[in-house]
């Protein structure tokens, strides 16, 4: 009898990425090589010349892509519906920004040495204990891991731990980002107020405006997107994704038999975090921002959104969600400024009537039908879940 | 420890399940009301009782979903379940059929079965889990014993009713559990898949303890096996089916009124 993806034996790690996610791959290993170099390499004048205001929004865009993938993680693996990932995002971002402000040095307007402009501003003489040791970009670079893995590993402890869970759940991560955001808004929390950390000089010694700091910066953002999912990926394609997924559709099975669903719970969250995090960081030198504005309990839903359009629960779906609905709001901004909101609008309303499974999961329910219809009798190849259950019915 | 005589000693050895004066109420309303009953280790048991019994309760106490207010229950003369939680008891050996076939549904039946087969169940195992041979022929012996082999590779959510109820009855079995609460196995199934079933669980007692919660009188007349009789909470009457049919407090509870 023909085996199909059974969980038998050593799978190789490409076997456990599915078509999308290979475009998805392929798609980002090509642009961290060819944007740089056709921005670089060719005049301005050039065809297919790539300016660079252009590198920094698609790196914006493929952050916004890695969040989309963490948020896809939680919500269409394991049922966790949070509306508070613009949190993870934000400290990411907020982390490395404290780096980048301590990289500007004695360049500041009121050329402290040591204190940005926004503390000698403040009048503070010392700076804050928590913002020793964000000079290095090492421990700053942790920190971007850290600090968000850390709230999510004490939230996710209490919060499922007491089985908080479903709107409840989702409600309690809104607040956690709205908390935040007001902590942030405040002066003397020393991260800047409302303001926010910004005038970023340079990172790592290289300048921030350069063309060639930016194109390095969308190609990291490219492979940590891209390493990001398949991270996700291998996850989601091993018994532990299978566990996950039962969470999701019947968590109190999974508890029966003897799972201890609060610690898988934890993990994924945590996981899910940390890559939230790295995007906020790789954000941050691209925008050359970051304020409270981050925390806002609307931005946090609007992941969800991405998600929900790109396709809940398919990884590369949601990276395309995420790039898909910004740039379709870059698109409106500038095509009709008056009315972009609505025409945004309407687009999740269209795409929430029409699409319920998101642009992925149409698209592949009509490869399906397409295949039904013109026939390709015989044995089917490796079919995916969705396609063996619409076979079934 | 009492030093009793050998046979007393032995006896007490051969339970699987202790359960004594164990209470439950909710807001006032008593669950369950100082119920005591005993399962011998090999025992098939039918518990049979009107609505609002509290035969699910019973069961929700066992395995580690309520905890109740005052009673002890003991697992195997040493595993006090009171302190435990689900996913302990689980690993303890004892595992529950829920009254409505609860299968992951967007798995295949392998995989289902997979999920329950007896190994680790740390996040970190999950992440890095291989499934050998051995344990790929496991599966496939308990798919042959359910009677879904052909549905092997077929998502669970496209089983029909019946053929979902015998797969969760697989993936209890696949846990290798000592103690198996199956809450109305054949709820649902047509007189066929019944039939079956009581089959299936006569196959397999002896081998693990189980205790059958059932409405059906005919599945337990099929089973052949020691009844209890719930009502408000405690147990009204204990015996063969025969003879709790013809006890008059049951008579009184099931007919009377």
């Amino acid at each position: 009898m023909a085996r199909i993806a059974t969980s038998t034996g050593y799978v190789p790690l490409l076997m456990r990425i599915d078509g999308g996610g290979r475009v998805l791959l392929g798609l980002m290993l090509a642009a961290a090589v060819a944007v740089p170099a056709l921005n670089l390499l060719t005049p301005a004048n050039f065809a297919l010349h790539v300016p660079t205001y252009l590198v920094s929004l698609w790196g914006k865009y493929l952050c916004y892509a890695l969040l989309a993938v963490s948020v896809d993680l939680v919500w269409g693996y394991c049922g966790i519906l949070s509306l508070g990932h613009g949190a993870f995002f934000a400290l990411g971002g907020y982390a490395m920004g404290m780096h980048l402000m301590r990289e500007i040095g004695d360049r500041g307007v009121y050329g402290n040495p040591v204190l940005p402009d926004f503390m000698v501003f403040l009048n503070w003489d010392t700076l804050p204990w928590y913002w020793h040791g964000f000079d290095s970009f090492a421990f700053a670079a942790l920190m971007v891991l850290l600090v968000p893995g850390t709230l999510a590993f004490v939230f996710g402890w209490f919060a499922f731990r007491s089985r908080v869970s479903g709107v409840y759940l989702s409600i309690i991560t809104q607040a956690m980002t709205y908390a935040l955001m007001l902590a942030f808004l405040r002066n003397d929390m020393g991260f800047g107020g409302n303001n926010g950390l910004t005038d970023f000089k340079d990172v790592l010694g290289f300048d921030l405006q350069a063309d060639s700091t930016r194109c390095a910066l969308f190609a990291c953002s490219a492979v940590a997107l891209g390493l990001g999912y398949i991270v996700c990926r291998l996850m989601v394609t091993s018994k532990f994704g299978r566990v996950i997924m039962a969470v999701r559709d019947a968590e109190s099975r999974t508890r029966f038999l003897g799972y201890r669903v609060e610690y898988y719970k934890l993990v994924v969250w945590v996981v899910s975090a940390m890559l939230a995090g790295i995007a906020g960081a790789l954000y941050v030198p691209q925008v050359g921002i970051i304020n409270p504005g981050e925390f806002v309990p609307a931005n946090s839903i609007e992941i969800i959104v991405w998600v929900a359009v790109g396709g809940r629960g398919t990884l590369y779906g949601a990276a395309l969600g995420g790039v898909l609905v910004n740039y379709a709001k870059t698109y409106f901004t500038g095509a009709a400024p008056e009315i972009w909101l609505y025409l945004l609008g309407g687009l999740f309303i269209a795409v929430t009537l029409l699409l319920p499974k998101g642009v992925v999961g149409t698209t592949s329910d009509l490869w399906q039908r397409r295949h039904e219809i013109f026939g390709r009798r015989g044995s089917p190849p490796v079919a995916s879940q969705g396609e063996q259950r619409e076979a079934a019915e | 420890m009492n030093v009793g005589a050998p046979e007393a000693i032995a006896a007490e050895q051969a339970i699987v399940l202790y359960v004594n004066g164990v209470t439950v109420s909710f807001d006032g309303f008593k669950a369950l009301n100082n119920l005591s009953y005993t399962v011998r280790i090999g025992e098939m048991r039918a518990i049979i009782g009107p609505n609002g019994a509290g035969k699910t309760t019973m069961m929700d106490v066992i395995t580690g979903k309520t905890r109740p207010d005052s009673g002890e229950v003991f697992f195997k003369q040493t595993h006090d379940l009171r302190r435990m939680d689900e996913a302990a008891i689980a690993n303890l050996g004892i595992g529950r059929k829920f009254q409505k076939p609860t299968v992951f549904e967007n798995h295949t039946v392998f995989e289902n079965l997979e999920l329950a087969l007896k190994s680790k169940r740390s996040a970190l195992h999950s992440l890095f889990f291989r499934l050998s041979r051995e344990q790929e022929d496991r599966i496939d012996s308990v798919l042959a014993t359910v009677g879904l082999r052909p549905q092997r590779e077929a998502l669970a959510g496209t089983l029909s009713h019946g053929q979902k109820q015998w797969l969760e009855i697989g993936m209890l079995l696949i846990q290798d559990p000592e103690l198996l609460f199956l809450d109305e196995p054949v709820a649902g199934m047509t007189d066929a898949e019944t039939e079956q079933t009581a089959e299936l669980l006569r196959q397999i007692a002896g081998k693990h303890s189980i205790v059958v919660v059932e409405h059906d009188m005919a599945f337990v007349r099929a089973l052949g096996v020691k009844v209890t009789v719930l009502h408000e909470g405690s147990v009204l009457a204990e015996g063969t089916l025969d003879h709790v049919q013809n006890d008059d407090k049951v008579i009184e509870v099931y007919l009377g009124r």
